[in-house]
């Protein structure tokens, strides 16, 4: 019981660091990252409208690309 | 449950002052607004006896360097012979007005949304206020987003002016977006979703045998639990290929209090070509569970304390092929704009119902042959980059 404030210390402390202060992919290696066709919602308003195509035929919802709102579904 | 973290020795105490200097070493380079733009869509819906089309607006505006705004004016128009409609009412037509504001604000490597979102229809009024936190971090690898949404329906029956029912939406949302590696980003967004209040259509019904009538079936009104609660976890990711092109995945499960289960499968690839054009083609599968209190054909009247025929409580799965091919307008083209872009895509859905008949057909009561349809949709849209 005594190691594990060190366990937890040393994971915490691993993911911070690795995550934050040495990026592992550098700003300059993000160029196709930023290509737009890599947007997972590229078009707010086309892909809302899809999301709502569906929302109102199905009977799941939630953590979509984009929300919708009303119904007009009848 | 908390977890208490008690510093016991010397390397413990290392530990945490490492990690506290890590924190402080957070590469922080600042969250960027998105760019001001207008889109204006034409979108159009067809299929199952049912047309809706109507214009989408959106307009995004940055003043100053931290804040945007967007507004969105959605209409949709609708006409509809659906199959709900022709087993147990009239066709009708109707428009349904929706307006929405949003107001981004940046604070360093934070972005704080608000929205308010108003939609008008004959019969269901609904307001929805949300709210919503971005943050970058650790060195813009990833994006945490927090979110709650409120919603307010007022539900009212055309021909009934007595009828007022209210319901009441809850929506909490946490995503997070990961870069990968140099060519992969994914996401990860989970969603519960509680609802509260009157939450039929007032216009649908459920079936029941009944020997007395000539169809050998009646009709009475379907009735639906006050409360829902749902969670929706999904994945997805993208991932560039050589000489410019994408794919992308996901993957959504939901379940729900209703006993509504579904699975949401979506593949797509993205291809620029020549100098301008960018071609996409999708294609989605979805299936579901039907509701516990959903049945096609109730043994008799009241058969139990809640009743539901509505066909997306139902047992079913959709197919979907899309399309789509964009132009962009670079600058040269248009000197007043940064750039812009043309669009248009189309997609085909297929409806297959496992235990929702089609009453329109012929057939010996509850053996009538299962419904099906399939629908047409149109994304006609501009968009300017300003």
């Amino acid at each position: 019981m005594k190691l594990y404030p060190n366990y937890f210390l040393l994971t915490v402390f691993l993911l911070v660091s690795g995550c934050s202060s040495t990026p592992w992919v550098k700003p300059y290696e993000r160029a196709n990252l930023a290509d737009p066709i890599m947007s997972f919602n590229r078009d707010p308003v086309s892909s809302s409208y899809m999301a709502h195509v569906y929302e109102a035929r199905e009977g799941s919802r939630g953590a979509g690309v984009a929300g919708g709102g009303g119904c007009g579904c009848n | 449950m908390a977890v208490v973290v008690v510093v016991t020795n010397t390397a413990s105490k290392a530990l945490l002052l490492l990690l506290l200097l890590s924190l402080y070493l957070v590469d922080i380079n600042a969250a960027v607004l998105p760019e001001d733009r207008a889109d204006a869509l034409f979108h159009s819906y067809d299929g199952g006896g049912v047309e809706i089309t109507g214009p989408s607006i959106l307009v995004r505006k940055g003043f100053g360097d931290s804040v945007s705004a967007t507004i969105n004016h959605y209409v949709d128009n609708v006409s509809s012979a659906s199959i709900d409609v022709l087993t147990t009412a009239s066709p009708y037509s109707e428009s349904r007005d929706e307006n929405s504001i949003a107001v981004d604000y940046l604070h360093d490597n934070t972005i704080m949304s608000v929205a308010l979102t108003e939609s008008v229809e004959s019969d269901f009024d609904a307001s929805t206020f949300s709210i919503n936190f971005s943050q970058d971090m650790f060195g813009d690898l990833t994006t945490v987003n927090m979110g709650f949404a409120l919603g307010d329906n007022i539900v009212g029956q055309n021909g009934n002016s007595s009828f007022n029912e209210q319901a009441t939406t809850r929506n909490y949302r946490l995503s997070v977006s990961q870069v990968i590696t140099k060519n992969m980003i994914m996401a990860f967004a989970f969603e519960t979703i509680s609802d509260e209040g009157f939450l039929n259509n007032p216009y649908r019904s459920v079936r029941y045998l009944d020997p007395t009538t000539p169809v050998q079936y009646s009709f009475q009104a379907e009735v639906y639990p006050g409360t829902r609660s749902g969670n929706a976890l999904a994945v997805r990711a993208r991932y560039y290929l050589q000489h410019r092109a994408a794919i992308h995945g996901g993957y959504r499960i939901y379940s729900d209090s209703w006993g509504i289960s579904a699975n949401t499968f979506e593949l797509g690839y993205t291809l620029p070509f020549r100098t301008n054009w960018i071609l996409e083609t999708s294609v989605r599968y979805y299936d579901q569970s039907k509701a516990d209190f959903y049945s096609d054909l109730f043994p008799f009247q009241d058969a139990q304390n809640f009743l539901a025929r509505d066909k997306e409580l139902s047992s079913f799965n959709s197919l979907t092929l899309g399309a789509g091919v964009s132009y962009e307008l670079d600058n040269k083209t248009w000197r007043t704009f940064k750039r812009g872009s043309l669009n248009f895509h189309y997609d085909y859905i297929q409806f297959d119902y496992d235990d929702f008949r089609d009453l329109t057909q012929s057939g010996s009561v509850g053996n009538e042959p299962l419904y099906s349809f399939n629908a047409g949709v149109i994304r006609a849209f501009a968009s300017l980059w300003f």
